[in-house]
């Protein structure tokens, strides 16, 4: 039986987890359009084809930090606080990103249009490094003090692990977004995606092995065969999702990313359990799932809540996708 | 005096202040694009399919700008005001929470399937999938009015190991405090967008682009304002008395009121001296104060240096006293726009009763420069209430000046100021480039 304070850690794994997964391809869509979308109107589908979902994908994020503010206050408040810099350009390429998709087609001006292009692929592409950097330094350590404050500058963040993670924050969703237009477009524009599909997934693979050679003697060690079994899920799904994309099975390559993510972060997340962020400054002053967190009631409250919405919320949004399941034609265009 | 404190405050206030510019009209116009679609279903009419698409384009195009500002308002708090977060998250980060996974998820998700899903689902869905949008959007706020409500009025908590900790949930949602902020939310932003409605409506007229076809909206929404305002001021109305009970420093200041007064006299025009404690110039109207907090012309209005003194005896030395000028005008303003709103629906009613409202300029001309008051009612309102509360951060437990994040220097918080200020300013001219720009679009015959 896992107590309430492990089970909130899992459930903010589980939602950095889905948000990857989801809010993955928008981010991924919004870097390969720059390369693979020649014309406006094959801009316009690929933008279209994460058009009816990618407001709801990155509720996750927003989600996840909610569930850590109120599950783990100190962590969210010291996470927040010590990435401080990296946080803002993170809202800043948010906030243009989001702009560029909903406003990108509303005045049908070309120079408009390219200015929003840039705007997707500039916001789309620092989103999934920064992201991802964050998250790394969970488990490398940033100098917290005693009173968990933030002891750095902004240029503590620069580190080759780190910059290893953000690197496979962006192949990552550029693999992953090329598997999806699969499943949403069609004819030369969703060739085009297709062809980059492995060898991202090669870099990936690649960049993936660096990190954990980089950061192996960090993970806890009496958590490493979970984070071992993890590994190998993530393995299993690279793997799957080779052999599917070769003979063209792209519903069961999508299927495998999910196992591909679950094991890079569940990987991750293990080899912090029981921390939540690493204080390189002291052993001592790593926050823990107990010392960040919140009370046993706000937890009991929160869990209650949380297990009686969360079916309802899986079920409409499962439901979205089966309605947008199939390609977009002229008549989708809605951006 | 721009030190980190005064920073952060700032910054708070200006993507807070700026993120609510769009809120409201994305509240209230959901409910109308609802009630639009709705009846072209209804009534199978192609007018209200027409008119629902049309202010369903203007929604979306404010919908986005507060969807992208509001990433902020999530963040925000562990960034600048982290040692308030630390000290409150075990209550505040509850709400927060809720309100993601409640009322973001369903917003965002039904938003999509509205938008995209027209030619996928049958009519009956799509409707519904817009009322589920504005019944998201307003669930969400009062979520986050329930997290506003403890930091005005502290329910449900104990202290420990010098932190609050939340004791009852139940407490911190039946919190009095939010079943008066929330509804006058709710009818402010119905108020918006009703006022919004007339002022494009009758621009469509004046211009005479499909004039009969905005009557419709015009009439309509001016009964909807109408209703929505009564309710605001009513609600309004009651939460100030109640706020007399809860923060009597945060009415004192609105009312300028420096010495307890007995009967108390209602102050319509005041200079305000914070630093001499008293004001300058005040025109007053004789115990009307008292009738208005207290329905009779005999009631004790506690003045601001008695509940500083109060203050000092019980928290320690220190100034207790918010900004009063600035609270003073704030509520005047506020409510001031309040009352042009009704006269001049009023006025507008009058003139629509005899018809003759599509041939006179003049009048749709003061229709659509009414379209700002709301905006300006909003931010004084919520001005007076954040500021109101000053120097406290949770009210009467924390100080503001002891939930900044300690972690930061005065130069990473102007930096972000200015960079999300400078995008703000960017992004404000497109959006209003584009409503104009969407306002003014011809509607196609048979288009949809």
């Amino acid at each position: 039986m896992i107590d309430l304070n492990t089970l909130w850690f899992i459930v903010i794994c589980v939602l950095f987890t889905g948000f990857f997964f989801l809010e993955g391809f928008d981010f991924g869509v919004g870097i390969v359009a720059f390369f693979i979308g020649k014309t406006d109107t094959e801009k316009r589908y690929l933008v279209n084809a994460i058009g009816p979902v990618w407001n709801s994908n990155e509720v996750w994020l927003i989600t996840a930090g909610g569930a850590m503010f109120a599950a783990f206050p100190e962590w969210y408040a010291t996470l927040f606080s010590g990435l401080y810099i990296a946080l803002f350009l993170l809202l800043i390429s948010l906030i243009i990103r989001g702009v560029s998709i909903e406003f990108r087609s509303r005045l049908g001006n070309p120079k408009w249009q390219k200015l929003c292009d840039i705007g997707l692929f500039v916001g789309s592409a620092l989103s999934s490094i920064l992201i991802p950097v964050a998250l790394a330094y969970l488990l490398i350590g940033l100098p917290i003090d005693s009173n968990s404050e933030f002891r750095g500058s902004f240029f503590t963040l620069l580190s080759l692990p780190a910059l290893i993670a953000g690197l496979m924050g962006i192949t990552f969703v550029m693999y992953h977004a090329c598997i999806y237009l699969q499943l949403r477009v069609s004819g030369e524009l969703a060739e085009r995606a297709a062809k980059l599909a492995v060898p991202l997934l090669a870099i990936f693979t690649i960049l993936g092995m660096c990190f954990y050679l980089l950061v192996a003697h960090k993970l806890n060690p009496s958590v490493n065969l979970v984070a071992f079994i993890f590994i190998g899920i993530g393995g299993l799904g690279a793997i799957l999702a080779i052999f599917a994309v070769r003979i063209k099975k792209y519903g069961v390559a999508f299927a495998s990313n999910a196992l591909l993510l679950v094991g890079v972060s569940g990987a991750l997340f293990c080899g912090l359990y029981p921390n939540v962020m690493i204080s390189s400054l002291n052993p001592a002053w790593n926050l823990t799932i107990y010392s960040a967190s919140s009370s046993p009631y706000t937890l009991k409250i929160m869990t209650f809540i949380a297990l009686s919405l969360l079916p309802i919320v899986l079920g409409y949004v499962a439901w979205s996708y089966w309605i947008f399941r199939k390609k977009i034609t002229q008549q989708d265009l809605e951006y | 005096m721009l030190d980190l404190v005064n920073l952060s405050r700032l910054h708070f206030a200006v993507v807070t202040v700026y993120h609510f510019l769009f809120v409201p009209l994305t509240l209230g116009l959901s409910i109308f694009v609802a009630i639009f679609e709705t009846l072209a279903f209804v009534k199978k009419d192609d007018g209200w399919q027409k008119l629902a698409a049309f202010f369903g384009q203007l929604f979306l195009i404010n919908f986005a700008v507060g969807v992208v500002t509001g990433l902020v308002q999530e963040f925000q708090f562990g960034m600048n005001w982290s040692s308030y977060s630390r000290f409150v998250g075990d209550i505040f980060g509850a709400p927060l929470a809720i309100e993601a996974l409640a009322a973001f998820f369903l917003e965002s998700t039904f938003l999509g399937i509205w938008v995209f899903g027209r030619h996928k689902l049958s009519p009956k869905v799509h409707v519904a999938s817009i009322w589920m949008v504005a019944i998201a959007s307003n669930l969400s706020a009062f979520w986050i009015l329930v997290a506003n409500s403890f930091m005005q009025n502290p329910r449900g908590f104990a202290i420990v190991n010098g932190k609050a900790h939340m004791t009852s949930f139940l407490a911190l949602i039946t919190n009095p405090k939010v079943f008066y902020e929330f509804p006058h939310v709710i009818f402010a932003g119905l108020t918006t967008a009703a006022v919004f409605i007339m002022g494009v409506s009758a621009y469509r007229i004046y211009k005479k682009q499909n004039p009969e076809l905005f009557l419709r909206t015009l009439s309509f929404s001016t009964v909807a304002a109408l209703i929505s305002l009564i309710a605001v001021t009513i609600i309004g109305d009651l939460q100030s008395k109640y706020l007399i009970k809860i923060q009597p420093m945060k009415m004192a200041a609105a009312e300028a009121i420096w010495e307890t007064e007995q009967p108390a006299s209602l102050s319509v025009f005041a200079i305000v001296d914070g630093k001499a404690y008293r004001n300058h110039i005040n025109i007053t109207v004789p115990k009307m104060l008292s009738f208005m907090s207290y329905s009779n012309f005999t009631g004790s209005f506690p003045g601001i240096n008695e509940l500083q003194a109060e203050a000092v005896q019980r928290f320690g030395p220190g100034n207790y006293i918010p900004p009063v000028a600035l609270i003073y005008w704030c509520f005047r303003i506020m409510v001031a726009g309040g009352a042009v709103l009704i006269i001049a629906t009023f006025i507008v009613m009058w003139f629509m009763r005899k018809k003759n409202i599509l041939t006179n300029p003049w009048l749709l001309r003061g229709i659509i420069a009414l379209i700002p008051i709301p905006y300006i009612c909003n931010s004084t309102g919520w001005i007076m209430a954040e500021v109101g509360r000053q120097p406290w951060i949770v009210y009467n437990i924390l100080l503001v000046k002891d939930g900044v994040s300690r972690s930061n220097t005065p130069a990473m918080v102007l930096t972000t100021l200015i960079g999300f200020a400078v995008v703000y300013g960017i992004l404000a001219c497109i959006d209003g480039y584009l409503l104009i720009t969407f306002a003014r679009k011809e509607i196609k015959e048979g288009a949809q």
